[in-house]
């Protein structure tokens, strides 16, 4: 019962690891790289929201192209 | 009595009340189930062992939280609730277009019913195998709503009072349904309350990574909406985009 409680765990952040894996990479990017290229305010938010957007509007249409 | 931010606490109150009510009512679809085949004293006493269990994790993990410096908090629990989010979205998304099947409470309910039907019954005390059956899933569905409480409660700084009263009120509500009317609750649009969970949970999860790496978001609080209302516009053009690229598939 516990295998299944930690499996449920994981699985309520990740059922395709390629679309979490880039959520992750972005996030790094965004939140560690892009204070530094000294944006002005509300750039980096606006540029964090718009990389989520996309990946989340490329990874379904992928899975969608590749069938059901 | 409780003096509320509701730019955070509205939104919380019904983030934790849909995303609430969606698990609880796949729990209570099997806890009918154990009922009906294996008799109620044993789906009953597992349903609420597991609910004690679950209630002991927010009392002890929510407060602790709230110990840990809010930026750090803001970041890791945003980044969770984003992954929770946007996984949520990305199957509402191809569930309405069509790639992937809705989700059947029925046919789940026909299939535990079964199941459990081919275990012999214990004709003295507690029935281990509904008492376990009702435990797990219990357990397997609020572990669900418990990290949505805690991590809505702990990113927001003071709003675990406001994501669990819309937990609970979600609770209160499929414990209502389920005396009422025995079966599955089917008729809920289960794939729209995902759907309007999954953009809630990834407009906070965004917000709540923006404030803890400091990167400021226009409007302050408020750009909690645009943030809901930009994941709303392009969920609806991926929902188009994902139905299109479905029909020009071979058949």
């Amino acid at each position: 019962m516990i295998k299944t409680i930690l499996a449920e765990l994981l699985g309520l952040f990740v059922d395709d690891a390629a679309f979490a894996l880039t959520i992750l990479a972005w996030l790094v990017i965004a939140t560690i790289g892009m204070p530094r290229l000294g944006l002005q305010t509300p750039a980096p938010a606006l540029i964090l929201l718009a990389g989520l957007l996309a990946i989340l509007l490329e990874s379904a249409l992928r899975r969608a192209r590749h069938g059901g | 009595m409780f003096a509320f931010d509701w730019a955070h606490a509205g939104p919380t109150i019904l983030a934790g009340f849909l995303a609430s009510l969606v698990e609880f009512v796949e729990a209570l679809t099997v806890v009918l189930a154990v009922g009906a085949v294996r008799g109620w004293k044993g789906a009953i006493g597992g349903t609420l062992a597991a609910l004690a269990v679950l209630l002991l994790i927010v009392l002890i993990l929510g407060p602790a939280l709230t110990r840990i410096p809010l930026d750090a908090v803001q970041l890791g629990v945003g980044t969770l609730l984003l992954l929770f989010g946007l996984r949520w979205l990305r199957k509402a998304i191809l569930r309405a277009a069509g790639v992937i099947p809705l989700h059947d409470e029925e046919a789940l309910f026909k299939k535990e019913v079964e199941t459990l039907g081919r275990f012999a019954r214990a004709t003295q005390g507690f029935d281990r195998i509904a008492v376990a059956t009702a435990f797990k899933i219990t357990m397997v569905e609020g572990i669900e709503v418990v990290f949505i409480v805690i991590a809505l409660g702990a990113a927001g700084g003071g709003l675990l009072i406001p994501a669990s009263l819309g937990a609970a009120a979600a609770l209160i509500l499929v414990i209502a349904a389920g005396l009422v009317v025995h079966k599955p609750v089917s008729t809920i649009p289960e794939n729209t309350l995902k759907f309007t969970v999954g953009l809630l949970l990834s407009a906070f999860g965004t917000f709540w990574i923006g404030e803890g790496a400091s990167l400021d978001w226009p409007g302050e609080d408020w750009s909690l909406l645009g943030l809901f209302a930009l994941y709303l516009a392009t969920a609806l053009i991926a929902v188009r985009l994902c139905r299109a690229a479905q029909k020009a598939l071979p058949a």
